[in-house]
């Protein structure tokens, strides 16, 4: 049984006050700032948000993409304990923190963005939630993750703070949470493809499909692995640890597995439906389209042999084109292929920017912080081989 | 590897469990709503219309909304489209020389822009917390400021632009037409048909309405006819004058399963600002998708059972191999 030799995981140390971290901060200080306009003075003033473009990144980058890129937890959890793949287990812990953080800020930045903040319970209440709206459904459910998140992660805390006992009652009924853990995000990650459908003749047909909850979950679940990939190289440069090559190796083949479903399913829906044509007209939804699509499709031929998934540049490369695939396909359906009449335009505003910016420099010292100070991650890969 | 076959034996009582959950999926469909049969409206006729925007003064009146600005000198209210503060706007067709009314060549039309109170209305389905409603009776569509959380589902929702929020406030709001459902109890009627000088903006049922659109299509261009004014079925305001020439379509009718507020013109819709819309309605669509995955959580709790069941199994395997080694040097 050498494949569940792990190492513990532990925490990396060292000093929380460095360049990345104070760089990060300032940026925070400067969203708290902007965020202080928003409140006091209203959208318009921080914003470009119009009528004719009601969402802008608040909701499509750091909702709709951001949450997608925080399925790597959901994806890796899947594959460990759904599919039984105990040797991947020392990618749950930092792929569920990562996950964790993005999640709770999404959930976070949607209040931001919700011009009656404070009326927000109403979702949650019996007499006003409204469970015929795709909102509602993904707003219930993305909540209850956040909290099923954060349980599944408590045991890092309770390691580091000593509380052995509670820890093993908890992994008693872990399964439970774990399984919540894989169900919650499949509703929430379909549905939020599922927003589009209302939305009706507004949206370009070739983003208009009733399979829009497919293509959302089987990306979702693409972008998942792809993050876990790019993280995995990113942090074994940053950190100057080893790459988990025995790990990424046969989990990117699994991430092509979803990969070839999911294109099946956009090919051919795009096709039967008749959009295809709208594809060869010359215009700025055909470009997009073949450039989300490319996004798609290259990873096939980069790493489509095994011999290419050994290497860790092919696999970086393929992690953040998946990626981009998943963040176009959002990107496509909610902005560019939304049109809602003449007259209308959105471009991002400054300040916007700066509040999404800051929202994921929020993630990166909250990572820091945590992989420093509890145990997150494998103690040394290299110890075990 | 008795592991392995284990799992798959799970995987198809899972698949089974989850091929329950969607073969209930189907009866979930739910049709395009048809609107209510005592459902309240408008009736706009282009070809009456003589742009004064008599209407569209009114409608700020009775909605207490403040004036906008085009112009340099904002001293006259000029909208240039609806938005969170003008509910209802006229506006104007205009093509090459504009010589004749209602032609779409070398002509110009008017065309009034509000809610079309749809029979099965997005913004309503879309709305996470019933601060849009439609109300059972008389259909009209109404918004609740003090239950909306201001997500603006609505306003990305509705295919005709109409709900608009209000940008420039800490506090704002989603503003739209509510067919003056809050004059109705002192024996009002929309501001907008009540001041409409020439009939052009006709309140009454939608079901009588669309028999009067039919009956004006169906006359010769030019008969002399005679035409209601304020509310059809009120006290008599009507005035005789010549049929326009319409397009053979009373926009509303069918589009999106129907709206409340109906529309002639002379000049094809989509020209006039109006959307082409497939006889179902995208909210039925929506929430059949929705109720087939969710009714009553039946394919959730299937598939939480299989993925419980199959994490169960992974935590107490991986855990007792964790152990074993433990005995291993």
């Amino acid at each position: 049984m050498t494949r569940h030799e792990h190492a513990a995981p532990a925490s990396l140390g060292g000093n929380l006050l460095n360049p990345a971290t104070i760089v990060c901060a300032v940026l925070a200080a400067v969203m708290l700032a902007i965020l202080l306009v928003r409140f006091i003075y209203g959208l318009g003033l921080v914003t470009n948000l119009n009528d004719g473009y009601p969402w802008g990144i608040w909701i499509v980058f750091d909702v709709v993409i951001g949450s997608a890129l925080a399925c790597g937890g959901f994806s890796v959890a899947m594959l460990v304990y759904i599919f039984n793949r105990g040797e991947y287990h020392p990618l749950v812990r930092p792929a569920l923190l990562a996950s964790l953080f993005g999640y709770t800020l999404a959930g976070a930045g949607v209040i931001m963005d919700l011009g009656r903040w404070w009326n927000t319970w109403h979702i949650f209440w019996p007499g006003y939630a409204n469970p015929n709206s795709v909102m509602f459904e993904v707003a219930v459910c993305i909540s209850l993750y956040i909290v099923v998140m954060w349980i599944e992660f408590s045991p890092t805390f309770m390691e580091k703070f000593g509380k052995a006992e509670a820890k093993r009652k908890l992994n008693k009924v872990m399964f439970i949470f774990i399984a919540l853990g894989t169900v919650l995000p499949m509703m929430h990650q379909s549905s939020l493809g599922t927003m589009l459908v209302v939305m009706g003749v507004q949206i370009h047909p070739l983003w208009r499909t009733p399979l829009e909850p497919a293509l959302y979950l089987l990306t979702a679940i693409t972008m998942g692995y792809a993050v876990v990939l790019f993280e995995s190289c990113l942090a074994s440069s940053a950190l100057t640890r080893k790459i988990e090559m025995h790990l990424l190796t046969p989990l990117s083949k699994v991430m092509l597995g979803f990969l070839v479903a999911y294109l099946l399913v956009r090919l051919g829906d795009v096709a039967v439906r008749g959009a295809l044509p709208l594809a060869f007209v010359p215009s700025l939804e055909a470009a997009m389209f073949w450039l989300e699509t490319t996004c798609f499709m290259a990873p096939l031929f980069l790493i489509g042999r095994e011999s290419q998934r050994r290497n860790p540049g092919r696999l970086f490369l393929a992690g953040i084109l998946l990626m981009l695939g998943g963040a176009l396909l959002r990107i496509d359906g909610f902005l560019i292929g939304y049109e809602t009449g003449d007259g209308f335009n959105y471009f991002p505003a400054l300040p916007e920017i700066l509040v999404t910016v800051g929202l994921f420099s929020l993630e990166v010292i909250g990572y820091i912080v945590v992989t420093r100070r509890f145990p997150v991650l494998p103690r040394d890969v290299q110890a075990v081989h | 590897m008795t592991n392995r076959r284990d799992f798959l034996k799970d995987c198809l009582a899972g698949g089974t469990a989850l091929a329950t959950g969607t073969a209930a999926g189907p009866a979930c469909a739910r049709e395009t709503r048809a609107r209510p049969p005592e459902a309240l409206g408008l009736l706009y006729d282009a070809t009456l219309c003589i742009g004064c925007k008599a209407c569209v003064a009114a409608c700020k009146q009775a909605n207490d909304n403040p004036p906008e600005f085009s112009t340099v000198d904002h001293i006259w209210d000029t909208p240039l489209d609806t938005s969170a503060y003008t509910f209802n706007i006229i506006k104007v067709y205009r093509n090459g020389t504009m010589d004749h009314k209602d032609e779409e060549e070398n002509g110009y039309s008017f065309m009034k822009i509000s809610c079309m109170h749809c029979a099965d209305p997005s913004c309503v389905s879309a709305c996470p917390v019933s601060a849009m409603t439609k109300n059972p009776v008389t259909g009209v569509v109404g918004y609740d400021p003090d239950i909306c959380i201001g997500c603006r589902y609505c306003v990305a929702a509705c295919p005709f632009g109409i709900p608009k929020y209000q940008y420039d406030s800490p506090t704002g709001k989603i503003g739209k037409c509510e067919l003056c459902r809050h004059r109705t109890k002192d024996g009002h009627y929309p501001a907008c048909a009540e001041v409409c000088p020439t009939g052009a903006t006709l309140y009454g049922r939608t079901s009588d309405l669309l028999l009067e659109a039919k009956r004006r299509i169906a006359l010769k261009p030019g008969t002399i006819t005679r035409f209601p004014r304020g509310r059809l079925g009120g006290p008599d305001q009507s005035w005789e004058g010549a049929a326009g020439k319409y397009l053979p379509h009373v926009y509303g009718e069918k589009e999106y399963g129907g709206t409340q507020v109906l529309k002639l013109s002379g000049v094809n819709f989509q020209k006039v600002g109006l959307p082409d819309l497939p006889e179902d309605a995208a909210a039925a669509l929506s929430e059949s998708i929705q109720h087939s995955l969710y009714s009553n959580l039946a394919m959730p709790f299937a598939v939480l059972g299989v993925m419980a069941f199959a994490a169960r199994r992974s935590v107490v395997k991986q855990s007792e191999d964790e152990g074993k080694e433990e005995d291993q040097p």
